[in-house]
């Protein structure tokens, strides 16, 4: 039981940290513009296929700078020319902007990719177990991810609150015509926001392809997931999406690895149940409702606390 | 949001105005009832039904983004929720032989869906605008994967079907055919069209109105917003719930696709597409898209593809959606200056239709080139055929897509003149949007 709870936890906190690389720039991007961007997760998704196609080429590393920066190219692309254009058309089009970008490059993935996983491996300087713990090998390869997503997460944490770049950021989030009349390009930090925004979780695909699966519905998979960490969290808040990312990582990774259901708490009370309707509720086991288990939460909070965790003003 | 949609239901005028208005409902009841007659064959009558389905569940959507001004991206649940209650009471009704005939049936998948709604209704409608788009995600994910759980309910993957024809007859009809389910979906379109218009006239649907246009002031009055979208979402869940129904008596089958985030989208594309802004708005759109996800679906194997991207130029070019589009040109005809504009529009759409052709042809390339890779290049797409593997093609498309960008481009600024040169003209002769 012991293994078992280190291993989930280690798992939990990797998958967490997965989860706020991608919600920490899901969330500036809603704070500074006010558009939540429902292609976020296609950027992931980006991310991990360009990470495949040039780790292919050129091996692992170059794929782990350049594809970001691809990503990010095309993020920033996106907000130049995409959503300054749909922003005079109100908040309603601008997220219908981004829904329909999501299902076009989730179509694109398919047509160059095609619909099954693709062969993205784990680098082979990294294909060795770390470390052994109660006989159960931690692949070197995650470690590695927790590595890169911590030290992505204290970089963003200092350029947020150390540097110049990082307090115009900050005053912009709030107070944008201010920054501008004070001689700042607001349109231009907006697009370099949007473009690490992406960039940023394009980093986490190319981390989370290998040992996660490349394949073209991954972003539909992850991406409510997404939007329900920044819920949670309340929308806007950075510090809520980070324990949000870590509450919902570290649940979902647990419920996976419990076995138990109703049936095998309460089996022996003899509470059999012969309608089939209730012996479905009764039977299933945790694992399997895992997958529901973050949305379940989301509306327990959101019950308690309309506005999440962290969340203040009506958005 | 109150730029999307400000004339939702305009104001009951002068008794000519009347006359033309239930005329209007009326000619539409002649014309479903005549439709069979014009086109008689078995698929065009499917494609029928399959749009009258649409066009309730598009038109209970926009009783939540036009009329209330929220976003959901669940809308499906209720639809899904539906057709499962009434494929369900179909086979109850059958095996009971209870004294219900079918065209009862759809008040079964509405009343659940009035049901879901109201359960799954409160949490989300606290929140409006994205924080509520975002749960309404969520809860649908969650109703979705649930789907899979209960597999008594659901039936699992392969769903749970049901005899359509085992119900009491009425008047003889036992919607074995195809036609008498075209009457049957055709009668509950027109029933819930009127009812959900009839919605909009009443004092809850100006209130929806002012909910979507500003909440604070609503409070003021001494309304609590959060009910007033509450119950807007119960009332979208009863019409979703009704198209669900039909669309389970149509196909005779209930799977967990009615409920997924797929048939969700589709119905906000439509939605959307058509223009939230007015009434007919949402029919419109739900005629285009059914109707075009046929058509495109025979002509190119990515037609998601375009589908999606017109989607995009819709939402960037014309927010309004195609009633918003044409409805922007009423001041025009008024004033009788449409015409120099729709002379622009004719040259304009020239090098615009290059643009698009050359995409088109790029987007087929690339398509040969990986998902038909190593098969013939000579290849067919929208009925043109081309030899993909030929550097000349290359050369042609990436010509079309550069000269048409350059040449639409000075085109629709001079669009724009035109346009404001008539609009200005059309207001000084006192014509207003």
């Amino acid at each position: 039981v012991l293994e078992l709870i280190v291993i989930s936890t280690l798992n939990g906190v990797l998958y967490g940290m997965l989860l706020f690389l991608m919600a920490s720039g899901l969330t500036v991007i809603f704070s500074m513009l006010g558009v939540l961007n429902f292609a976020h997760a296609s950027f992931y998704m980006l991310g991990a296929f360009f990470g495949f196609e040039i780790s292919r080429w050129f091996g692992f590393w170059p794929a782990l700078l350049v594809s970001p920066l691809l990503a990010g190219l095309i993020g920033a692309a996106v907000e130049r020319y995409g959503l300054r254009r749909v922003h005079k058309n109100g908040h309603v089009a601008e997220l219908l902007y981004t829904f329909g970008l999501a299902f076009v490059i989730e179509v694109v993935v398919e047509i160059i990719w095609g619909k099954s996983p693709v062969d993205y491996r784990v680098p082979r300087l990294l294909d060795f177990p770390a470390f052994t713990i109660f006989s159960t090998n931690y692949p070197a390869f995650k470690m590695f991810m927790l590595l890169v997503s911590v030290a992505i997460f204290l970089a963003l944490l200092i350029a947020l609150k150390k540097t110049r770049v990082g307090l115009i950021v900050q005053a912009a989030l709030t107070h944008p015509h201010m920054v501008g009349h004070l001689g700042h390009n607001v349109d231009r930090i907006f697009m370099m926001v949007f473009g690490v925004g992406t960039a940023l979780a394009a980093v986490a695909g190319v981390i989370a392809g290998p040992a996660l699966q490349t394949q073209s519905n991954m972003a539909e998979l992850l991406g409510p997931i997404l939007f329900v960490v920044v819920v949670v969290g309340g929308l806007g808040s950075l510090r809520g999406a980070f324990i949000a990312s870590l509450l919902i990582g570290l649940v979902q990774t647990f419920a996976v690895s419990m076995n138990g259901s109703l049936a095998s708490i309460f089996g022996p009370l003899g509470l059999g149940n012969t309608q089939p309707l209730l012996a479905d509720i009764w039977n299933v086991t945790i694992a399997q409702i895992a997958p529901i288990i973050p949305y379940l939460l989301m509306v327990v909070i959101l019950l308690f606390r309309p506005m999440g965790l962290f969340g203040t003003r009506e958005s | 949001m109150s730029d999307l949609s400000k004339v939702a239901a305009p104001p009951l005028s002068i008794s000519s105005n009347k006359v033309c208005f239930h005329g209007s409902w009326i000619a539409a009841a002649i014309a479903l009832l005549a439709l069979p007659y014009i086109f008689s064959s078995g698929g065009s009558l499917t494609t029928f039904s399959l749009i009258g389905i649409s066009i309730i569940f598009s038109l209970s959507y926009n009783i939540l983004l036009g009329q209330t001004g929220m976003l959901s991206f669940g809308h499906a649940v209720y639809y899904g929720l539906g057709g499962f209650a009434a494929i369900h009471g179909m086979n109850l009704i059958a095996t009971f032989k209870l004294p219900v005939p079918l065209p009862l049936v759809p008040l079964i998948g509405g009343i659940s869906g009035l049901f879901f709604a109201a359960i799954f209704g409160w949490v989300p409608t606290r929140r409006s605008r994205t924080a509520f788009a975002m749960i309404s995600l969520g809860v649908a994910e969650l109703v979705a994967s649930s789907s899979l759980i209960l597999r008594s309910f659901f039936g699992g993957e392969a769903g749970i079907s049901a005899n359509r024809t085992k119900l009491l007859p009425v008047f003889g009809w036992n919607f074995g055919p195809e036609v008498q389910i075209y009457y049957l979906v055709a009668f509950w379109t027109l029933l819930s069209a009127i009812a959900m218009y009839a919605l909009t006239r009443t004092p809850f649907g100006r209130m929806c109105n002012a909910v979507r246009d500003n909440p604070e002031r609503v409070q003021f009055v001494g309304y609590d917003p959060h009910v007033i979208r509450f119950l807007a979402f119960c009332f979208a869940g009863f019409f979703a719930g009704i198209a669900g129904a039909l669309a389970a008596i149509n196909f005779e089958i209930a799977n967990a696709a009615y409920l997924g985030a797929a048939q969700s989208g589709v119905v906000l594309f439509a939605t959307y597409i058509g223009g939230v802004g007015y009434f007919i708005g949402p029919i419109i759109g739900a005629i285009f898209v059914t109707y075009l996800s046929l058509a495109l679906s025979d002509l190119t194997t990515v037609w998601q593809l375009y589908f999606g991207l017109f989607f995009i130029a819709v939402v960037m070019f014309a927010p309004g959606g195609i009633t918003g589009l044409l409805m922007k040109h009423r001041p025009l005809v008024r004033a009788g200056t449409m015409f120099t504009v729709l002379r622009a529009y004719l040259v304009a759409l020239v090098p615009t239709l290059t643009m698009i052709a050359g995409l088109i042809l790029g987007i087929e390339i690339v398509v040969q080139h990986t998902i038909n890779a190593g098969e013939d290049p000579h290849t067919k797409a929208f009925g043109v055929h081309f030899n993909a593997a030929s550097p000349l093609i290359w050369l042609l498309a990436t010509a079309l897509v550069i000269g048409g960008f350059v040449v639409a481009r000075a085109a629709w600024r001079w669009v724009a003149k035109a346009w404001d040169e008539a609009l200005n003209t059309a207001r000084e002769k006192g014509f207003h949007a």
